[in-house]
């Protein structure tokens, strides 16, 4: 009978009414969602605003940090930002997309490859002061083997330093511009390799997902030209994985040049009245200048020099954003 | 085989079997392509009519599962043997994909690419504007060889894809489905072309549409499963003949009731 009936009204209870308010209602929970995040995000940043204004003067950019705050300015952190910025973008991009290709085009499949896929995987999530601890014991000191009391010292007979730190200077085949510090101290070449190390397991993993998404009719295309292997890779899939690739790195050092941790540990120094001259000099950045500042008791500092440092350091944040943008937008094949 | 066999086949396989891991897809395919002629490869899906193209040009060998078994003689060499480099056989073997791949770089740099890497010593546009002659694409693109090969339309593509494989100067070429992703009037001058190709070059041809395989091949093979074995899919050559044959008088009674469409 009930069979029969099957399109007998009386066996649905629509209830249109309770499903669109439940629709509806939840609407409103994602659209408080979003504004609460916004409401926050702009808080934060009007809050800056108000206190940095006065102090985003062309001191800012162009004096040292002083005693007086009217004086004092980043000039040496936006320049080392900057330099840093720059040297882990120079030493991240090939190390990053070179193995990226490998792992995607050239790598095995066997339990080594899978251990060191999740392995990179689980890097991205190491804390970043993990990174600074590593580039200190690896990069600053080298595991202490240039103290003058090392084995390596005494079993080469190293001319190192007079003093307990020792340490080895000497130009790289006599040439007279490739000076070579070992260890590296708290040079900006050890801070860039540092940020490099920190976000290399990303700069792969984003590498990889472009390169990934290249599509296999196109190495078909290319292998069936009679291409080698490595001609399909260099001059088709690389190429076309490109503007992923730029964007992935972009997105990795805007995430560096806010970093402080890693960079305290390194030992970046706070007070630094002079610009690099050479990848050996001491340095600081914009976040740790900020912090430097922030600890200070005198309220210009504390708040409004301060502030005016957040905004520079967003201001260099949004601008790397924006290039990744254009970059998508520009270099983007539509198939 | 006897010596004439040898001169008139261009490409003779000899007992090929293919397997996917322990999975064998094609068994023990005997067939000689004559040359200068157009062969139809049909069947039903899925029994192995594209692996078997792509065993021509040494394509199976990017599947890293795949094996492949038997003998495949190009002008009597075994493109199998230990000593033959794939890249060297694909480069005269030239293959044209089921949907369009241009590269996305401009209509020149796709057909200049596959003479490039191939180290090709002469006049770079002159070989362009050849190819694109052969291809039947020239007057519609000659005045704008910088613009995208994406730009083109589909079967534009797919001509320029022919072009791009003419380029490397093959004897030989693969066409799996070259038409399927085309529309009518793009699948007829693909048609037309293949029988101005048909001069200098040897076609193969793997096809879904029986009509098409009838119109433009000379020979044709039907591959379909095997019946015996049931519990694998494993595609077996039926029936091999000359085109006009397979389709008004085939021998096979499979043959017969695939072409009037009971089954496939």
């Amino acid at each position: 009978m009930n069979n029969k009936n099957s399109h007998n009204q009386s066996d649905f209870k629509e209830n249109l009414n309770k499903r669109h308010a439940l629709g509806n209602w939840f609407y409103f929970v994602l659209l408080a969602c979003m504004l609460i995040g916004m409401f926050m995000l702009s808080a934060l940043i009007i809050d800056l605003a108000i206190q940095g204004k006065d102090w985003l003067r062309p001191e800012l950019i162009t004096k040292y940090h002083s005693r007086i705050p009217e004086q004092a300015g980043m000039k040496s952190a936006i320049v080392g930002s900057l330099i840093i910025i720059a040297l882990t973008g120079l030493f991240s991009f090939p190390l990053g997309v070179g193995a990226a290709i490998y792992l995607e085009e050239y790598s095995p499949k066997n339990w080594l490859t899978s251990f060191i896929n999740i392995n990179i995987n689980n890097l991205a999530g190491v804390p970043s002061i993990v990174y600074g601890m590593l580039g200190l014991v690896v990069f600053g000191r080298m595991f202490g083997l240039f103290k003058s009391d090392s084995w390596l010292v005494k079993l080469l007979n190293l001319p190192v330093g007079k003093s307990a730190l020792g340490g080895l200077q000497f130009n790289l085949f006599g040439i007279p511009w490739l000076e070579i510090h070992l260890p590296f101290n708290q040079s900006l070449l050890a801070g860039a390799l540092t940020m490099t190390l920190l976000i290399l397991p990303v700069v792969i993993i984003s590498s990889r997902e472009a390169i990934r998404s290249v599509p296999s009719t196109i190495r078909e295309a290319a292998f069936g030209l009679g291409a080698t292997k490595w001609q399909v890779i260099s001059k088709q899939v690389v190429p076309i994985a490109m503007p992923g690739v730029l964007t992935g790195i972009i997105l990795s050092l805007s995430r560096a040049i806010g970093e402080t941790a890693p960079l305290i540990i390194m030992g970046a120094f706070t007070y630094v009245p002079f610009l690099p001259k050479s990848l050996w000099d001491k340095f600081t950045v914009i976040p740790i200048q900020v912090y430097n500042w922030i600890t200070l008791p005198q309220e210009k500092y504390r708040v409004h020099l301060a502030a005016a440092g957040i905004l520079v350091l967003l201001a260099v944040l949004l601008s790397f954003n924006a290039i990744a943008v254009f970059l998508r937008k520009k270099l983007e094949i539509k198939w | 085989m006897t010596e004439e066999a040898n001169n008139s086949n261009i490409i003779s396989t000899r007992n090929l079997s293919v397997f996917y891991g322990s999975q064998e897809a094609v068994h023990a395919i005997n067939l000689d392509i004559p040359r200068n002629k157009i062969v139809a490869i049909i069947g039903p899906s899925g029994c192995g009519k594209s692996t078997l193209i792509r065993c021509y040009n040494r394509m199976n060998d990017l599947v890293p599962t795949a094996r492949v078994t038997g003998e495949v003689f190009y002008n009597g060499m075994n493109i199998y043997a230990p000593n033959v480099d794939a890249v060297h056989v694909r480069r005269q073997i030239g293959m044209v994909f089921q949907k369009p791949n241009p590269f996305p770089k401009t209509i020149y740099e796709n057909i200049a690419f596959g003479a490039r890497v191939n180290n090709y010593q002469g006049n770079m546009d002159e070989l362009i504007e050849k190819s694109l002659r052969q291809a039947a694409l020239w007057d519609e693109v000659k005045d704008d060889l910088t613009k995208s090969g994406l730009a083109l339309s589909g079967g534009q593509q797919q001509r320029l894809c022919i072009a791009r494989a003419l380029a490397t100067e093959p004897e030989v070429i693969l066409m799996d489905e070259p038409a399927s992703a085309l529309d009518p009037i793009a699948t007829l001058k693909i048609e037309e072309l293949m029988q101005e190709l048909k001069e200098q070059y040897t076609i193969i041809i793997v096809t879904h549409n029986m009509q098409q395989a009838s119109r433009v091949s000379d020979l044709t093979a039907f591959i379909s499963l095997d019946r015996t074995r049931v519990d694998d899919r494993v595609g077996v050559l039926v029936e091999y003949d000359l085109t006009q044959k397979i389709f008004i008088k085939p021998a096979e009674k499979e043959t017969e009731d695939y072409i009037s469409g009971r089954f496939g």
